[in-house]
């Protein structure tokens, strides 16, 4: 019992890593109805941001987060005004393949820049467990967990409870009416990008302790969070942290009670069977189609 | 400039409109069949991932291109035909039947993907087809007892009734070729039958395909079918040709670079494929060509324009590290997807198509014929 509740949370830190990760992605589709593929790479740019601010020119942690995820947002508006405003409207592949470009180019970049060793940052959770009995919980994995609860709550309100917000899911229905309704589209999306690559950031420097920072790790937990956003329906933000909590526990349980090797693939099966019974995800609005 | 006047449908599906192709793509299998004498073994080598590749993107086509079901998962297709064929080698299984073995297999687990992709769309398809890659992925690295896991699988030298086949010899190359040339008429002759034209309505439209008496479901199945067995047939040659294969081989990049393939070369017609391909795989050479010559060219140029010695050799030694750095190939596929996604969405064919068009119309070209219609309403962008 005791090793199932120890897989169960360490399952849950490991979903609240994917749906961080899923929350970027969720944010530029519900406000654009872009897929960003790039998304973990943006992630991984994230961490090796804060690894330059607090690594090596020793600002401290704080203020080198900070540092890091404005530099970050800058980049999301960056990114958003040279690869993807000039094909907003165009067929939705069209899009996918521009950030799995745009990821391709940030990876060998990174790579270039930063080396291919594994980097770490120092942060305050590093090191240090909460023991509940006989739990042992890490705190740099409760620092994930907490920050995903506070940032899934503070976009959730933002999208239903703000202006912007109800501005954003009017140009994702459609972005020629949100623009005759005086909606400024364009500055819309640009936000929308810098808040998803400060919620990138953020998930890229809570996952330097526990899996570093490498050129590759966008695309490896990218792969994952994928997933996590689709089970839930795409377009939902708590959608996208309950779907990475199931990949997580799913993974950590499969790793724990299946054969080696099931850990990989379990998410996926669970993903395809979940897409077969319910093809617009557990969370999903379905869409009606016009002729 | 030419016009054809088509009187009846007969006129309409002709494979050769007029007799200009006829002679065009004579010139050109004359050439390719010509080709083992005039080039060197290393770009001999180029030709055949060139055929392999173009097979792949022949069939990615059809189903992404004509039917209009994005798929990134057809490394798995090809992984599959790979290992079918490498398996079946072991029990002494002749050429041709586990050649066909290894399409027919490829095909049926195409369909079945082809089921459960039915009632997906968009980025919920891309993401199915992406899972199912991922598993064949591990399974292959899982299933010792037939995979060889991740050691990887030899394959023996290609025998065809009788005769060995060397990977680098020009019957294997001519075999690939065969292959290329009956795919490529093969899908013409689907696209022009009932069939391809179910699949062209399935893209444009699903609703109203239903609405015309189209069987969709059926017709999706079917694309996948298709699509995944040739796939598979170009697996055997893959296999072949690499003669040796491992789980690592068939990874999501590869997928990708398929994709890549046919956006390159462009997504609306069988010329993108072979396009697309020739692009992906000289991409090699061209980077190697960067690293050795450039540097000298540059310095060469700069010497011209009146730089001393000492910065001749700075220069070239500046540019020689920059050509050998690391990740500098994955930096150039990301710049070259981003910019043909944005300036040239219609591949390199449509780039041809334009150039043609110029020249026949050549005062009064404009434009706006090659633009696309941009959709800004949600329930229509998710057809």
């Amino acid at each position: 019992m005791l090793d199932f509740v120890q897989q169960l949370v360490s399952g849950v830190a490991l979903g609240c890593v994917y749906g961080l990760i899923a929350l970027g992605f969720v944010l530029v589709y519900k406000a654009t109805e872009v897929v960003n593929f790039a998304q973990g790479d943006l992630m991984m740019l994230g961490g090796f941001f804060a690894f330059t601010f607090i690594g090596m020119m020793g600002l401290n942690y704080w203020i080198g987060f900070a540092g890091a995820v404005a530099a970050m947002a800058l980049f999301g508006m960056l990114a958003e005004r040279v690869v993807v405003r000039p094909i907003l409207g165009y067929p939705q592949f069209s899009i996918i393949m521009a950030t799995i470009g745009l990821g391709y180019f940030l990876r060998s970049i990174a790579g270039m820049i930063w080396g291919t060793d594994d980097l770490k940052i120092e942060t305050p959770f590093s090191q240090g467990v909460l023991r509940i009995g006989s739990l042992v919980l890490a705190y740099d994995k409760l620092s994930v967990i907490a920050a995903t609860m506070i940032l899934c709550t503070l976009l959730w309100l933002f999208f239903n409870k703000t202006t912007l917000g109800t501005a954003m899911r009017a140009s994702s229905e459609n972005m020629l009416a949100a623009y005759y309704m005086g909606i400024p589209v364009k500055r819309v999306v640009s936000i929308v990008w810098a808040i998803s690559e400060a919620v990138a950031t953020c998930a890229g420097v809570l996952l330097a302790p526990i899996t570093f920072i490498h050129s590759n790790v966008g695309l490896v937990l990218g792969l994952k969070a994928f997933p996590a956003a689709v089970l839930g329906g795409f377009g939902s933000i708590p959608g996208a942290v309950v779907g990475g909590v199931l990949i997580g526990v799913i993974e950590s349980m499969a790793g724990f009670y299946l054969p080696e090797g099931w850990k990989d693939v379990a998410p996926y099966i669970v993903l395809l069977t979940v897409l077969l019974l319910k093809p617009e995800g557990l969370f999903g609005h379905h869409v009606r189609k016009k002729v | 400039m030419r016009f054809l006047f088509k009187t009846d449908y007969e006129d309409d599906i002709r494979l050769f409109p007029h007799s200009g192709y006829i002679v065009s793509y004579g010139i050109l299998l004359a050439l390719l069949l010509i080709a083992p004498h005039m080039l060197s073994s290393y770009l001999m080598s180029q030709l055949v991932f060139v055929c392999i590749y173009a097979t792949v993107g022949v069939a990615l086509l059809i189903l992404t291109g004509f039917t209009g079901q994005a798929s990134l998962g057809h490394a798995a297709f090809l992984a599959i035909g790979a290992y079918t064929a490498a398996y079946l080698q072991k029990y002494n299984v002749p050429f041709p039947v586990y050649f066909l073995a290894a399409g027919a297999l490829t095909g049926l687990i195409g369909a079945m993907v082809g089921f459960p992709a039915l009632r997906l769309t968009g980025i919920y398809l891309v993401i199915a087809t992406i899972s199912f890659a991922l598993i064949v992925e591990e399974i292959l690295a899982r299933w010792e007892s037939v995979t060889n896991g991740n050691e990887g699988m030899r394959v023996k030298t290609l025998s065809l009734l009788g005769v060995t086949v060397p990977r680098d010899s020009p019957t294997f190359y001519y075999l690939c070729l065969a292959v290329l040339v009956l795919t490529i008429v093969g899908s013409l002759n689907l696209l022009r039958s009932p069939t391809g034209r179910a699949f062209v309505a399935i893209r444009d439209s699903e609703t109203a395909a239903r609405s015309m008496g189209v069987n969709v479901a059926l017709y999706k199945v079917k694309s996948f079918a298709i699509s995944a067995a040739i796939t598979g047939l170009a697996g055997v040659l893959f296999a072949h040709k690499l003669s040796f294969i491992s789980p690592e081989m068939f990874t999501l990049q590869l997928s990708i670079e398929f994709i890549i393939v046919i956006l390159i070369g462009g997504a609306f017609s069988l010329h993108g494929a072979v396009l697309g391909a020739i692009f992906i795989v000289m991409i090699d050479p061209f980077l190697t060509y960067l690293k050795d010559d450039m540097p000298g060219i540059i310095a060469g140029i700069a010497a011209t324009f009146g730089a001393g010695p000492a910065t001749a050799g700075h220069i070239k030694s500046t540019v020689a590290a920059f050509a050998s750095l690391n990740g500098l190939k994955g930096a150039i596929y990301g710049i070259i997807i981003v910019l043909f996604v944005l300036f040239e969405p219609l591949g390199l064919y449509g780039r041809w198509l334009k150039i043609k068009l110029f020249f026949q119309l050549f005062p009064l070209y404009k434009r706006a014929t090659f633009k696309r219609q941009k959709i800004y309403v949600k329930s229509e962008r998710n057809r």
